[in-house]
C-alpha cells in the first residue's frame, strides 16, 4: 500500500472472488436457505437450544424466587446482570460499526459482513435487553419506566441516566431492526423469485414488500439508507456512552470518571468486532462462504480488533493515572484493590486477554490464520466480560467503611442465566443464518467489478478454482488489481 | 404470485378480458442497461423504469430523475421528536408533576440532552423507512412485471427495462423498435386483466 492512497487501496481491489459472476453470488447466499440445513447446523442448534432452554428454567426460577437466588448481595447489588447487560449491548455496537460508520466511509469492504453483523447487533441487543428487565426485581411493573401513566400518577425521572438507558437502548433496538429489515428487502425479493414451493413464496414474497427493483425505488431506497447510516453512527456512539453514565454519573470510586464514555465505546466496537469474527468463522465454514467472505475481510476485522484493543488498553492506563494524579485516597485505593486485591486475577485476566491477546495481529502470518484468530476472538469476548465485572464488582465490594466490605460470589442460577443467554444468542443467530441470506446480496453484487457500468467486463473468463483457496485469491486479486489499473484510464469523468 | 398467473393464463380462454400494460426489455449487462434507459430518456417516455439487482451508479443520470424527496420527510421527523421529547419532559417534570431530584431545578435542560436525542433518532429513523415506503408506494404486490416469467431474474443477475403503456407516447411497435435498437437481448409485451 503506497503511502499517498491509505484509504482507496482497501476499498478499490476486488472485494469478491474474481472470477465469480452475479448469479454466483445469489447462488452461494441463497442456497443457505434452500438446501437442506448441513449437519453442523443442527448440531449447533441443538446445543445452543438446549441453553436456551436452561436461560427460560433460570428466568422462571427467579420470578418465583425474587433476586435472592442471584448472588447480588450488600455491598455488590450490581453484579452480573448488569456485567452481562453491558457485554451484551457491547458486543451489539459492532454491527452498527460495520453496517453505518464504514458505509459513510465508503468501505465497501463492509458488503461481505454487513448482513450478518446487523443481525448479530439485533440478538445481541435482545440478550442485553433481557437483562435490567429481569434484574428490576418486580418485572411486572416495568412499564413504570415508560412515559406513560401510572397508578402512582407519577412521571419517570428523566433526571436518572437509568431512564436514558430505556430509551437509548430500546432506540437501538428499533432503529437497528428497522435498518436490518431494509437492507434484507431486495434479498427477500432474491429468495421470493427463487422459491419453489408456495409457502416460501408467500412468506418472503409478504417480506418482501413486492419490491421489484425499480430504479425509481432504489433511488429512494439509497437515500433512505444515507440518512440511517448517518444517524445510526452517532446513536452507535451514544448507546454506549448512555450505559456509561449509569455508571459515570454516580459517585462511586472507579466509576465517577469522565473517560467512560469513549472508553465504553472503544470496548464495546473491540469485543463487538471479535463477536462478529467468531460467529462468521463458524458460519464461513459450515456453509462455505469462502468465496464471498475472503481473507482479506477477515484480515481487516484483525486490524480493526488491534487498534481497538489498544485504545482500551490506553484507557486502563489512563485510569489507573488519573486515579493517581486526582489525589483522591478512595480512587487510589479503588484501583490499587482492583489490580492487587482479592479479585487480582480478574483484572490480570482482562489485562492479558484485551490488551497481550490481540498483540499477535501486528503479525502478517499471525492475522491470516483462521484457527488462531476463532481462538483469539474468543479470549477478547472473555476479556471484555471480565473488563466489565472488574468495573462494576471490584468498585462496589469494599465500600466506604470496612464494616461493608464484602466478596461477590455467583450462584448457579447466575451461571445458568448467563450461559442461557449465550444460548438464546447462538439460537436466533442459527435461525437467521438458515432462513435468511446472511450476506447482502444486492450490496455485494453492486461492489463488484462488472457492476460498473463503465468496466469493460472481461473478468468473467478466469474461474478459481476451490480448492487453494486463499492463495489463489490472493494471485487473482493481484492480477485484477494491475487489469483495474489499465481500466483506470479509460474511465469516463462521469463514472464515480 | 408467478405461477397464479400461469394458471390464470392457461384458463385464457375464459372471458377475461386483458390489455397491454407493459413492454419489458432484458439486458445483460449494467452498460446495455444505461444506454437503453438513456435512449428512452431521450425520447421522451416519462412512464417508464429500470428494474436491477441493485442500484446502478449513473442510473438516476440516466433516466433523467430528480434528487430523492426523502430527506425532507426526515428532517421534519426529527424535528418533531426534539420538540416532542423536550415538551413531554418539560411538562412531565416540569408542570404535572414537579420532581425536585437532587436539588435540581425540575425542568433542567441539560439533563434532558440523551433522551431529546434518542427521540430525534427514533422519529428520524421511522421517517426514514415508512417516508421510502411511501415514496415507493411499498409494499404493492401485484404489479404488471411480476406477470412475465423472466422477470424474476431481476433479482439475480439480470437488467430490465419496462415502459408502461399509460405513458402518452406508449405505442408497441415503436416501443420495441426502440429497446431493440438499444441491444435488449429480450423483449415482452405484457398483459394484464383489465
Amino acid at each position: 500500500m503506497a503511502y499517498f492512497e491509505p484509504i482507496r487501496d482497501i476499498g478499490e481491489a476486488p472485494l469478491v472472488r474474481p472470477g465469480s459472476t452475479f448469479h454466483d453470488v445469489t447462488e452461494d447466499i441463497s442456497r443457505v436457505s434452500e438446501n437442506r440445513a448441513p449437519r453442523g447446523w443442527w448440531i449447533a442448534f441443538l446445543l445452543a437450544s438446549s441453553f436456551a432452554g436452561i436461560f427460560v428454567l433460570c428466568v422462571g426460577y427467579l420470578f418465583y424466587r425474587g433476586i435472592g437466588v442471584w448472588g447480588n448481595s450488600s455491598p455488590v447489588y450490581w453484579a452480573w446482570d448488569i456485567t452481562n447487560f453491558v457485554w451484551w449491548v457491547g458486543i451489539g455496537h459492532a454491527g452498527t460499526l460495520i453496517s453505518a460508520v464504514l458505509f459513510i466511509f465508503r468501505q465497501k469492504w463492509r458488503t461481505a459482513i454487513n448482513r450478518f453483523s446487523e443481525a448479530m447487533t439485533l440478538f445481541a441487543v435482545i440478550c442485553a435487553l433481557i437483562y435490567p428487565s429481569i434484574h428490576v426485581g418486580r418485572p411486572w411493573l416495568l412499564y413504570w419506566v415508560f412515559p406513560i401513566p401510572n397508578q402512582m400518577s407519577i412521571w419517570p425521572n428523566f433526571k436518572s441516566p437509568l431512564l436514558w438507558d430505556v430509551f437509548a437502548v430500546s432506540t437501538y433496538f428499533t432503529v437497528s431492526l428497522l435498518f436490518w429489515f431494509v437492507g434484507l428487502i431486495p434479498d427477500l425479493a432474491t429468495l421470493r423469485d427463487r422459491a419453489v414451493g408456495s409457502v416460501r413464496r408467500r412468506v418472503y414474497g409478504a417480506l418482501a414488500l413486492g419490491w421489484r427493483g425499480s430504479n425509481r425505488h432504489w433511488q429512494n431506497y439509497e437515500r433512505a439508507y444515507l440518512i440511517l447510516a448517518a444517524i445510526s453512527t452517532p446513536l452507535v456512539l451514544s448507546v454506549h456512552s448512555v450505559v456509561s453514565f449509569d455508571f459515570a454519573t454516580s459517585v462511586i470510586p472507579g466509576w465517577h470518571t469522565t473517560i467512560f464514555p469513549p472508553y465504553f465505546v472503544a470496548g464495546a466496537v473491540f469485543s463487538g468486532f471479535a463477536m462478529v469474527m467468531t460467529v462468521l468463522l463458524i458460519a464461513r465454514t459450515v456453509f462455505k462462504l469462502q468465496r464471498v467472505v475472503l481473507m482479506r475481510h477477515l484480515e481487516l476485522m484483525n486490524k480493526i480488533m488491534l487498534t481497538t484493543g489498544m485504545l482500551v488498553g490506553y484507557a486502563y492506563a489512563m485510569e489507573f493515572f488519573i486515579a493517581w494524579y486526582s489525589g483522591d485516597q478512595f480512587e487510589r485505593y479503588v484501583f490499587l484493590n482492583r489490580a492487587f486485591g482479592p479479585y487480582a486475577w480478574a483484572y490480570w485476566t482482562m489485562i492479558t486477554c484485551n490488551v497481550l491477546s490481540p498483540q499477535v495481529f501486528w503479525f502478517k502470518k499471525l492475522r491470516t490464520n483462521i484457527p488462531l484468530m476463532f481462538v483469539i476472538s474468543i479470549i477478547i469476548n472473555i476479556g471484555m466480560w471480565f473488563e466489565r465485572f472488574v468495573i462494576i464488582v471490584t468498585s462496589l465490594h469494599r465500600d466506604f467503611i470496612p464494616s461493608s466490605w464484602g466478596m461477590f460470589t455467583p450462584t448457579i442460577i447466575d451461571v445458568g442465566t448467563f450461559a442461557g443467554t449465550i444460548g438464546v444468542f447462538f439460537t436466533l443467530f442459527l435461525l437467521f443464518m438458515r432462513w435468511l441470506p446472511m450476506v447482502a446480496m444486492s450490496e455485494v453484487k453492486g461492489v463488484m467489478a462488472q457492476a460498473d457500468p463503465h468496466h469493460a467486463h472481461e473478468a468473467g473468463a478466469a474461474h478459481v478454482p476451490e480448492s487453494d483457496e486463499e492463495a489463489a485469491a490472493d494471485r487473482a486479486i493481484a492480477r485484477a488489481d494491475e487489469e483495474d489499473e489499465e481500466d483506470d484510464g479509460g474511465l469516463a469523468p462521469e463514472g464515480a | 404470485m408467478a405461477t397464479h398467473v400461469e394458471t390464470a393464463r392457461e384458463v385464457g380462454s375464459a372471458p377475461v378480458k386483458r390489455r397491454t400494460a407493459l413492454v419489458l426489455a432484458e439486458f445483460t449487462t449494467t452498460a446495455a442497461v444505461v444506454h437503453a434507459a438513456e435512449k428512452v430518456r431521450d425520447a421522451g417516455y416519462t412512464k417508464w423504469d429500470t428494474h436491477t439487482p441493485f442500484p446502478i451508479h449513473g442510473m438516476d443520470r440516466a433516466m433523467g430523475l430528480k434528487d430523492s424527496k426523502l430527506g425532507w420527510i426526515v428532517i421534519a421527523c426529527a424535528l418533531t421528536g426534539l420538540t416532542g421529547a423536550f415538551t413531554m419532559m418539560y411538562w412531565m417534570n416540569g408542570v404535572d408533576y414537579r420532581l425536585v431530584i437532587g436539588g435540581k431545578p425540575p425542568e433542567t435542560i441539560p439533563s434532558m440532552v440523551p433522551v431529546m436525542f434518542e427521540l430525534t433518532i427514533l422519529l428520524s429513523a421511522f421517517g426514514a423507512v415508512l417516508g421510502m415506503f411511501g415514496l415507493n408506494k411499498l409494499p404493492r404486490h401485484n404489479h404488471p412485471v411480476f406477470e412475465s416469467d423472466r422477470f424474476r431474474s431481476f433479482s439475480d443477475d439480470k437488467f430490465f427495462l419496462s415502459i408502461e403503456a399509460e405513458d402518452p407516447k406508449f405505442n408497441v411497435s415503436k416501443c420495441k423498435a426502440l429497446l431493440e435498437s438499444a441491444h435488449a437481448s429480450f423483449i415482452e409485451v405484457i398483459e394484464e386483466e383489465e
